[in-house]
């Protein structure tokens, strides 16, 4: 049973919801899958970029964003079986700020898994984060499929270690998405071995679903849309038959299809970004396949970004975009056509003006 | 005498002739050098760089959010487009009010005046981010 709906007596029960009623699936076509059984969902959430001001005052905006993402995913019915927070948890990667973002997290009624975002990581190198979440890399197996969770925003030795006179200017230089001080992201050796070694026990017809905070292929390098290293990480999973990456940083919609490896990437709950092509000046290659999110109305605070459902249909993604104030999206693989596509906008013809970036 | 008169007349002449010409020089506008060009383009890099730094600033609000963490590279504030009518206002704005609306909003902060250095500063910015795109006002 892949048919999803809130409940309403949570609904009822939870004060204040009544704008969020209108934005959310009510209940969703039901899929028929050759075997229901191994049929199940997850929710993910990331990029909340929790923001302190000043002691132990946090920007609201960007609070708001997860507190609605963690109640709406408690509503959930039927419940997912986990959620996955994409990375980007904090701004500044201070313990405050993490401590007050895993805070907001624990109140959520399921098993997370977390991933490290860049803006956890470059302050303490993921110290304190591990104090709360574990490992920076690890897998796990969930109903016949093989989850891995990789830590993807490490960057060249000499950036991190020799560069910067503080941890925290450290910290704010990789922050600036755009800042031509940062330096590109990568797995990086030790974690290639390690995911190499992992999937020597994996069959080839097992689903893999892999987790990464930036993207592991290549869009563009300018703001960090990117992994160094994604080609030889691609190369170690194109063997299997399923697999799929999943990743954040991003604050869009983004898919795509490289071989038999499908890329999703998720919605921030902070805040949107543009899409690369609307920097005149950016050498960009965005997946053709992607049909955008709508342009941002910057008028409506949590507009352009939102929280995901995932369902596995078989090993498959079918990823439910829960956009607040726009029409929800769904962008499933398509056994036909070897690729995810979006439900309702994919054919060109049936794309909206405010899907167009400039 | 007449003579005395004579030269005076083409003294007066060719000093006539002389301020004629140094007016013309100094109204010729167009006359200037590549040094000229390097030291205005200079002074509008500089004004674009102070720019730059209040766009990535998170202490042109009150919050600490910068504008550059929605807008990199002043990416999507399409400058290019206005002034325009801004649907949400319901008039037609040039961009510093969109610029006001996220000081005030975003950054909960307050609005610049037009001539405020840090406004032209910030239209300075986002202009050069936005070079080479035709101009197209009015457009959504
Ligand atoms: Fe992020
Ligand atoms: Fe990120």
């Amino acid at each position: 049973m892949c048919d999803f709906h809130l409940s309403r007596r949570g609904f009822l029960k939870s004060a204040g919801t009544a704008a969020v009623i209108s934005t959310l699936p009510v209940s969703m076509v039901e899929l028929a899958f050759a075997d229901p059984e191994k049929n199940f969902t997850f929710a993910y959430i990331s990029d909340s970029h929790i923001q302190e001001m000043e002691g132990a005052k946090f920007v609201r905006n960007w609070d708001r964003g997860l507190i609605r993402a963690v109640a709406e995913t408690n509503l959930l019915n039927p419940k997912p079986d986990f959620v996955v927070f994409g990375g980007d948890l904090a701004q500044l990667g201070k313990k405050s700020e993490l401590d007050h973002g895993a805070e907001m997290l624990a109140k959520l009624n399921y098993d997370v898994h977390c991933v490290m975002g860049e803006h956890d990581y470059y302050l303490d190198l993921g110290k304190y984060w591990s104090e709360l979440y574990g490992a920076h890399y690890y897998s796990w197996d969930h109903k016949g499929v093989h989850f891995i969770t990789l830590n993807s925003v490490l960057t060249y030795d000499e950036w991190t270690h020799n560069r910067w006179p503080t941890e925290m200017q450290r910290m704010i230089e990789m922050a600036g998405l755009d800042n031509p001080n940062g330096s590109p992201f990568m797995v990086g050796e030790k974690q290639r071995a390690w995911l190499a070694k992992d999937l020597e026990k994996v069959k080839k017809n097992t689903p893999i679903v892999l987790f990464s905070h930036s993207p592991i292929q290549k869009i563009y390098k300018g703001w960090n849309f990117w992994t160094e290293d994604a080609e030889q990480v691609q190369e170690l999973l194109q063997p299997f038959d399923t697999v799929t990456v999943v990743y954040g940083h991003v604050h869009q919609i983004q898919y795509n299809q490289i071989g038999n490896i499908s890329f999703h990437a998720v919605m921030a709950t902070a805040w949107p970004w543009p899409y690369p092509e609307s920097y005149a000046h950016a050498e960009q290659h965005m997946p053709k396949l992607t049909v955008p999110m709508n342009r941002a109305d910057p008028f409506f605070e949590r507009d352009a970004t939102g929280w995901q459902l995932i369902d596995l249909n078989s090993g498959r993604v079918a990823m439910r975009y829960n956009l607040y104030n726009n029409t929800n999206r769904t962008v499933r693989y398509n056994p036909a056509t070897n690729q995810p596509e979006d439900d309702a906008y994919q054919q060109p013809e049936s794309r909206v003006a405010p899907q167009i970036h400039y | 005498m007449k003579k005395r008169v004579l030269t005076i007349s083409v003294g007066l002449a060719a000093v006539l002739c002389a301020l004629v010409f140094v007016n013309l020089r100094v109204s010729r506008a167009d006359e200037f050098t590549k040094e000229d060009l390097d030291r205005w383009n200079a002074e509008y890099m500089s004004v674009v760089k102070q720019g730059r730094e209040l766009w990535t600033s998170g202490t042109l609000g009150t919050n600490g959010v910068a504008c550059a963490q929605c807008h990199p590279n002043g990416a999507n504030t399409h400058p290019e487009t206005y002034p325009k009518f801004q649907q949400q206002l319901g008039r037609v704005v040039p961009l510093r009010d969109m610029i006001n609306w996220c000081l005030q909003n975003p950054l909960e902060g307050k609005v610049l005046e037009a001539n405020d250095p840090r406004m032209v500063a910030i239209e300075a910015y986002l202009a050069y981010e936005r070079r080479g795109v035709a101009i197209d006002p009015g457009k959504h």
